[in-house]
């Protein structure tokens, strides 16, 4: 616990988190709210409003959490921190804790805040929340930071730069996996095992009940949607599991 | 007390850090004492555990630094006093410190209060002067009360009142028992603050002496001599003194017998005086004496 509140101190003692979270908010909530001002009354579906949380913010909160452990490198706070806490797991494992649960707090934030404007622009509409698949697919934003936070402060830890951080991050969420599947034949074969790739799998709404939702097509997964949330879980703590090892090993 | 044994730091063929052994001992300023590149800062990283040694052994009262479950009560040190986030305020810095080891938040204020930060505690340490950031360094030392110190080089950049402030203060922890480490490349800063000194080169201990000890060793008298016929009297010096050549004008710098003495041999053996000046030496050209060989960028 003790740990833990030195993260927290630590975090919010300095502007970046909430700039970020800001930033994240805006972007996430403002294309939700133009791509509503934008639609027809009552064309609205709810797969449509969490196009800005699930792609743009999620960016976002991966460039924050990266942040949180790079910025300790780049002005060495993180030697400071290893003089006051020598056990260099727990010390990493509690800030890795702190930014996760803000990262899931923000998207459960933006999520809703997305849905809510566009039910506040869109009355007409039908946007209430009736299936399991329905919640999953706006509730389930929350988890989704929270996992993609824990595989960005591996990454930071790893890179420990933010430059390089941030453009493996971005790369990697933005680009590299929808690049994959142009490959012929296997392309979409390896996207089903991509971990980005399950993490909108897991989002993903049931086939044909809405046709705004289009971003997990033509990939064939293997794994049930909670499989696919916990092998991108699976994914993002072997990577912290692996950075964790390294920074024990390396001279601070 | 801090001790050290056969330690070592390697990187790929370079060896910052030699098979270095010393103690450092509770009570006393002990100096750390090299030129630039000699393995000070390495050394001081390895005591805290931020570097792993390649071999050898260094423990603080018979413990690793990476032992003690809340080490800022045991050791504080100032490795850097840059090592503070730029956007955070100096009171954030060191309550984030105090929380991390269960030192009482009052004790902010008070290190606060002894470093003279107390005005501008609210204040982001990234505007602080390079004199504010050294006591914004020293605050975050003495948080934890620790019996043990370590100071990298703490009076660089400082004006001449912070300079003779710290010294007080390192003077002053020692007084209360405590074990005070210090390093620097100016000796003419140590003899002033140490009362112990090891000194190192390239890596390697050179000496481990008292601060009195070394000066006197360092700056012993000799005489400058010149003679059209210095070969002869060179060999007829040898026998009582230690003879070296002055690298720019020839002239032999006799350690070991007075002036006056020189001059009566030289007249004896009838040999013609072109100078016969007694030196002083001084401290700091002992220690680039001392230290030459072991100096890694020279200037040419």
């Amino acid at each position: 616990m003790t740990l833990l509140a030195v993260e927290r101190i630590k975090l919010f003692s300095t502007r970046s988190p909430y700039w970020c979270s800001a930033l994240a908010l805006v972007l996430g909530v403002g294309l939700t709210a133009i791509i509503a001002a934008s639609t027809d009354d009552g064309q609205l579906s709810i797969g449509v409003t969490q196009f800005g949380s699930s792609q743009l913010a999620l960016s976002v909160v991966l460039v924050m959490a990266a942040l949180a452990v790079t910025t300790e490198y780049r002005f060495s706070t993180i030697r400071a921190t290893f003089l006051a806490v020598p056990n260099r797991t727990s010390a990493l494992v509690a800030k890795t804790v702190v930014v996760a649960f803000i990262a899931g707090v923000l998207g459960e934030i933006i999520a809703f805040g997305s849905w809510g404007v566009a039910k506040l622009l869109s009355p007409a509409s039908d946007l209430a929340i009736n299936t399991g698949g329905e919640w999953r697919h706006v509730a389930g934003i929350g988890l989704l930071y929270g996992i993609g936070a824990v595989l960005a402060i591996a990454v930071g830890i790893l890179v420990r730069q933010t430059a390089g951080a941030v453009a493996i991050l971005l790369v990697w969420n933005m680009l590299l996996e929808g690049l994959i599947g142009i490959i012929p034949k296997v392309g979409t074969k390896i996207q089903a095992w991509l971990p980005f790739q399950n993490a909108n799998n897991f989002l993903a709404l049931p086939a044909g009940s809405d046709p705004g939702e289009g971003m997990a097509a033509g990939i064939d997964f293997k794994l049930s949607q909670w499989g696919s949330l916990a092998y991108f879980a699976g994914i993002a703590v072997a990577l912290l599991v692996v950075a964790l090892i390294v920074a024990k090993r390396r001279d601070a | 007390m801090i001790e050290a044994v056969r330690l070592r730091k390697h990187y790929g063929r370079t060896k910052a850090v030699d098979d270095l052994s010393f103690t450092v001992r509770p009570g006393r300023v002990t100096g750390f004492l090299g030129p630039n590149g000699a393995g000070k800062s390495t050394t001081m990283r390895m005591i805290l555990g931020l570097d792993t040694p390649t071999g050898g052994d260094v423990k603080i009262d018979g413990k690793h630094y990476t032992e003690f479950k809340e080490p800022l009560r045991k050791v504080g040190a100032l490795l850097d006093a840059k090592w503070v986030h730029p956007n955070r305020s100096a009171r954030a810095h060191l309550k984030w410190l105090a929380v991390s080891n269960k030192i009482p938040a009052s004790r902010v204020a008070e290190v606060l209060e002894i470093v003279g930060l107390s005005e501008v505690a609210h204040k982001n340490a990234g505007g602080f002067s390079l004199g504010m950031s050294q006591r914004l360094g020293i605050a975050g030392a003495l948080l934890g009360d620790p019996e043990v110190l370590l100071f990298d080089e703490p009076v660089n950049g400082l004006d001449p009142e912070g300079i003779v402030w710290i010294r007080q203060f390192m003077h002053r922890l020692a007084g209360e028992g405590r074990t005070v480490f210090v390093s620097s490349h100016l000796l003419s800063e140590m003899a002033q603050t140490a009362q112990d000194l090891i000194v190192i080169g390239k890596g390697q201990l050179i000496s481990q002496t008292t601060t009195e000890q070394f000066i006197s060793d360092a700056t012993k008298d000799h005489v400058r001599v010149r003679s059209p016929h210095a070969v002869k009297l060179r060999e007829i010096l040898a026998a009582d003194a230690t003879i070296t050549e002055d690298a720019v004008d020839g002239a032999l710098v006799v350690h070991g017998i007075p002036a006056e003495q020189i001059g009566e041999i030289a007249a004896e053996h009838q040999i013609v005086l072109h100078e016969l000046s007694p030196q002083r030496g001084s401290l700091e050209e002992a220690f680039m004496q001392l230290t030459k060989e072991s100096v890694e960028y020279h200037a040419h």
